[in-house]
């Protein structure tokens, strides 16, 4: 498995197998999809707002153990934080799996560090941004899906 | 080693003999290259197959000996690219078992193909109501450019649809093409289950109504010898890239009486018999249809890949690569969980599967660092992924280059998918 063990850690399976959060969120404020054309891959993200906080995120859809996780890892990451916090959280999260930042940094909360990884495998990038891409479009209420292309 | 890999492929006729799989691997440059450390496995060939060194030294040469642009100068460079692509159109003629070389446009591809004839076509005959058959195994490239047509003129649009094996349900297609049928369209092969349809029955029912029949032959050209006579179809259209040739070339056939009625798609220069600012009186079939500059060295590098298959022979590719179906098929029952979507009585070497537990993505890049090529994905084909109950899905598809070794490569590059996941 050449090189495949630096992509699939176990955080990132644990995830994949057993999603967190993964469900409709009946009494949500925002939703959002995000949707990748170029393989199908789909994930809905709701929200719920108490003022600019976030007390409940969830997400359903179908997509790859890197998306899947991704998804999973961001709920329980973002549930308690303002919608500021949560977009430094995505700028991060970006820049980590694009290799502009290296895993470790004080900022980052430690399990991200998993997706470091991802940067090694460029055409797998936007399965790890996607449900980030969803949660971005929700928390600024965008209606329209939104696409990684 | 060839001979070994033939006799483990098992029923290989003796008339095949002279398929000699070593040697034709060695006719394909790529084929000796590696990637991540492990020799390259190449099975994305439905999305697009190699090119034999035969194909790269005719483009080259043209390049280096020949290169002008085709008619209207008196030079000789000109003159021998002319004949060239010319020679090209007769041997494609002959390739397809068309009456006439003017029955063949050259296009950029079969996506070209199928807009030229939705577009050329479609907008000249069909009318508001008239109804298009298309099926639920068609690539995007058959479907949306009616559906473009559809919202010019107001076409209906149905497809047929698929029997659980993957074959066509023929008994459903016979009722959905009806007295309003103006043209049904669909694929020979399909790029996602690997069904060959029955073409010949298809182009009866679309007689019987008086419909024209196009066939989507992307998939099939390079796997089985095609006879649009024989078939009976009015249009076929195929792209280079998909039959060892070079990628921004593909053929279009029409029956010359319907060529003759249809008007131009594009227009420029090549297609006009003579231009004023009033009106353009437009040039006969084929020109007519090849506004612009041809794509002229892929031209001739498909010129090349016919005549390679020709050589090679569809007899001892058919025989061969069914051999290696077959074989991948008894290979991949032994992987725990994996599931074969499309079990058509006849196919050619497309096996798209789902792996329990496994999204198709991370099947394709852990094969990927074992130097195995696959595609995942929707394979432009998402209604049909509809019909199939699945988002995506892994599809390995080989061509006459391919090996009983490769098959082996990639069972045992599946229990590693598993080893990570299951």
């Amino acid at each position: 498995m050449t090189g495949t063990s630096a992509l699939y850690q176990e955080i990132i399976l644990d995830h994949n197998r057993a999603p967190r959060n993964f469900r409709r969120l009946e009494d949500a404020d925002r939703s959002a999809e995000g949707y990748n054309p170029l393989c199908g891959d789909q994930f809905t993200v709701f929200v719920k707002l108490e003022g600019d906080r976030v007390v409940d995120v969830s997400f359903v859809g179908s997509g790859c153990a890197i998306s899947k996780a991704a998804g999973s890892l961001m709920t329980t990451l973002v549930k308690g934080r303002s919608r500021a916090e949560a977009a430094e959280l995505m700028e991060g999260f970006q820049r980590l799996v694009t290799g502009q930042t290296e895993a470790g940094r004080a900022a980052m909360p430690p399990q991200l560090a998993a997706f470091a990884g991802v940067r090694e495998f460029p055409v797998r990038v936007k399965c790890a941004t996607l449900p980030w891409h969803a949660l971005k479009a929700a928390l600024e209420s965008r209606s329209e899906p939104v696409s990684t292309e | 080693m060839g001979a070994k890999i033939l006799e483990r492929a098992g029923s290989v006729p003796a008339e095949s003999a002279p398929f000699d799989i070593r040697r034709i691997r060695e006719d394909f440059p790529i084929l000796a290259r590696r990637v991540h450390g492990h020799p390259l496995t190449y099975l994305d060939s439905a999305a697009t197959s190699q090119r034999p060194q035969a194909v790269l030294d005719a483009m080259t040469a043209h390049d280096t000996t020949a290169n002008a642009n085709v008619h209207r100068a008196v030079h000789e460079l000109s003159r021998l690219a002319t004949d060239a692509m010319e020679g090209v159109r007769a041997q494609a003629a002959a390739f397809l078992q068309a009456a006439h070389p003017d029955e063949i446009v050259f296009t950029s591809g079969t996506t070209a193909g199928l807009n030229l004839l939705a577009q050329a076509y479609g907008r000249k005959f069909l009318r508001s109501g008239d109804e298009i058959v298309l099926t639920e195994m068609e690539h995007h490239s058959n479907i949306v450019p009616w559906q473009m047509l559809r919202d010019q003129v107001g076409v209906v649009i149905h497809a047929a649809p698929i029997a659980d094996d993957g074959s066509l349900d023929l008994g459903a297609l016979r009722r959905t093409i009806t007295s309003r049928t103006r043209v049904v369209s669909v694929a020979h092969a399909s790029n996602v289950l690997g069904t060959v349809n029955p073409i010949a029955t298809i182009a009866g029912m679309a007689r019987e109504v008086g419909a024209v029949l196009v066939v989507d032959g992307a998939q099939a050209v390079s796997h089985l010898p095609v006879n649009v006579r024989e078939l009976g179809c009015d249009f076929y259209v195929c792209s280079g890239h998909k039959m060892l040739g070079p990628t921004g070339v593909g053929l279009l056939y029409g029956r010359l009486p319907l060529l003759e009625q249809m008007p131009p798609w594009q227009g420029g220069g090549g297609m006009i018999a003579s231009v004023t600012f009033e009106s353009t009186r437009f040039a006969p079939v084929p020109a007519r249809f090849e506004a612009g500059t041809p794509p002229i060295t892929q031209i001739i590098g498909l010129g090349a890949a016919m005549e390679y298959l020709e050589r090679v022979g569809f007899a001892a590719i058919g025989a061969y690569e069914g051999a290696l179906l077959d074989y991948a098929d008894r290979r991949l029952a032994e992987v725990p969980g994996l599931r074969i979507l499309g079990a058509a009585p006849e196919k050619i070497g497309v096996i798209s599967f789902a792996l329990e537990g496994v999204h198709p993505h991370d099947v394709g890049t852990i094969l990927d660092r074992e130097g195995i090529a696959i595609r995942a994905g929707h394979h432009c084909a998402q209604p049909l992924m509809h019909r199939l109950g699945v988002p995506a899905t892994a599809r390995a598809s080989f061509a006459l280059y391919n090996t009983t070794e490769e098959v082996d490569r990639l069972v045992a590059g599946l229990f590693t998918v598993r080893s990570v996941f299951c």
